[in-house]
């Protein structure tokens, strides 16, 4: 098991299809023909490395220029891993989400909603040697959206991963629990796989909790592993 | 152990991590043969595609300091991107088939619940005759719209069609 062994193919169901009649924007934009399988080949295999000197880290979106935004502080910490349990060490993940009171710091937005000059809503970490990661952010504002008449999506942050290979690209939500409109959300329930999809709702830790300072949450990503899938010990 | 981390969509407000200039690979200060890459992206109805973030990733020439192999670049509201890298070679492919000089391209947007992968590939270049993943398509026309044609000196063009006629042939990788 080498970097030109393939990435497994993900497990059925625990992708979300193209075309999702529930989430009204995938009308126009899935494709119709099947899709071209490609074996993976170096160009799949390899990725880009992206480096803290060129892309410096940023932790904290909870304040700007010393001045903190408004809401509830929150850590967020957890650990990238494949599908192996393998920690994805020293990997980029992207950070982005609306504010507390669920407007994002961007003209594109124009929900009537505050924009906080202390909250930029953006960042950036580097996972450690064992996969793991750490930032401090502002629990997000839930925000309604046009996609069926008293749409609101849930509480949510956005994340992008790199992982090793252009193949293990990962652009994804993190949820919390025990919110409300997470049974409603059509983003949230296009995964068929039910333990597929409650994986992308946090939970809260104790133990990432900082006496007071902020609520902590835990959230593991799994990129994709290396090879087949491995046979479960006695299955 | 549990399988991949599900995707969900990059939504519309994506831009927060857009960075003047990412989409110029050669930005760190790479020399070599310099090109651009541009395009439309056209949704099924064929209305401009204006929230979309393309990622365009190349194995050659290999990454180094000065030169990242990765950049993003943010559709406009006529739909268009446009890349500045430098022109790729062959890459081996599996066994011992060589592959023709391509980039590889992920979009991401709303609406896509997950990222749509394809290629761009260069109009005129010898390989692309016998490149495994052009000779597995049979269909010229659908051949067509994974090979970027030249529209100036060192310029290239590929429109992307996500949906309907002309749709351009998406990969699962």
């Amino acid at each position: 098991m080498n970097d030109t062994t393939p990435f497994r193919p993900y497990a059925a169901g625990t992708q979300p299809d193209y075309d999702v009649p529930a989430y009204g924007s995938t009308k126009k934009r899935h494709p119709m023909q099947p899709l071209v399988p490609l074996p993976h080949t170096v160009t799949e295999l390899s990725g880009p490395r992206f480096t803290a000197e060129r892309f410096p880290a940023a932790a904290d979106l909870s304040q700007r220029h010393g001045r903190a935004a408004m809401g509830e502080r929150i850590i967020v910490a957890g650990r990238v891993v494949d599908e192996d349990g393998r920690p994805v060490p020293h990997t980029m993940i992207e950070i982005w989400q609306a504010n507390a009171a669920g407007r994002y710091q961007i003209d594109r937005d124009q929900h009537d909603a505050p924009l906080d000059a202390n909250f930029h809503g953006a960042g950036r970490v580097f996972t450690d040697a064992q996969g793991r990661y750490r930032f401090v952010s502002i629990k997000p504002g839930a925000y309604p959206w046009r996609n069926h008449p008293n749409a609101w999506r849930p509480n949510h942050i956005h994340f992008s991963l790199f992982g090793p290979g252009f193949a293990t690209r990962l652009v994804t939500q993190m949820y919390f629990p025990g919110d409300p409109l997470l049974p409603l959300d059509p983003v949230f329930n296009c995964i068929a796989d039910t333990a597929a999809r409650d994986r992308l709702v946090a939970s809260f830790d104790l133990a990432i909790t900082q006496p007071d300072y902020a609520l902590g949450y835990r959230f593991d990503f799994v990129l994709r592993g290396r090879g087949a899938t491995p046979v479960e010990a006695g299955a | 152990m549990a399988s991949a981390t599900a995707s969900q969509t990059i939504g519309p407000f994506w831009h927060l991590l857009d960075e003047t200039g990412s989409g110029d690979l050669t930005r760190f200060g790479a020399t070599g043969e310099r090109i651009t890459l541009g395009g439309v992206i056209r949704d099924g109805d064929g209305a401009p595609v204006g929230d979309a973030c393309v990622e365009i990733w190349q194995s050659d020439p290999p990454a180094s300091e000065s030169f990242l192999g990765f950049g993003r670049c943010a559709t406009d509201a006529e739909g268009r991107f446009r890349f500045t890298t430098l022109k790729p070679g062959p890459v081996p492919g599996r066994g011992n088939a060589l592959q023709a000089p391509h980039l590889a391209i992920a979009i991401f947007a709303r609406g896509l619940l997950k990222g749509l992968v394809t290629r761009a590939y260069f109009a005129g270049e010898r390989l692309n005759e016998t490149d495994p993943l052009l000779a597995a398509i049979e269909d010229p026309a659908r051949r067509a719209t994974l090979i970027a044609r030249p529209e100036g000196a060192a310029q290239w063009r590929l429109d992307i069609r996500l949906q309907g006629d002309g749709e351009t042939v998406f990969l699962e990788i």
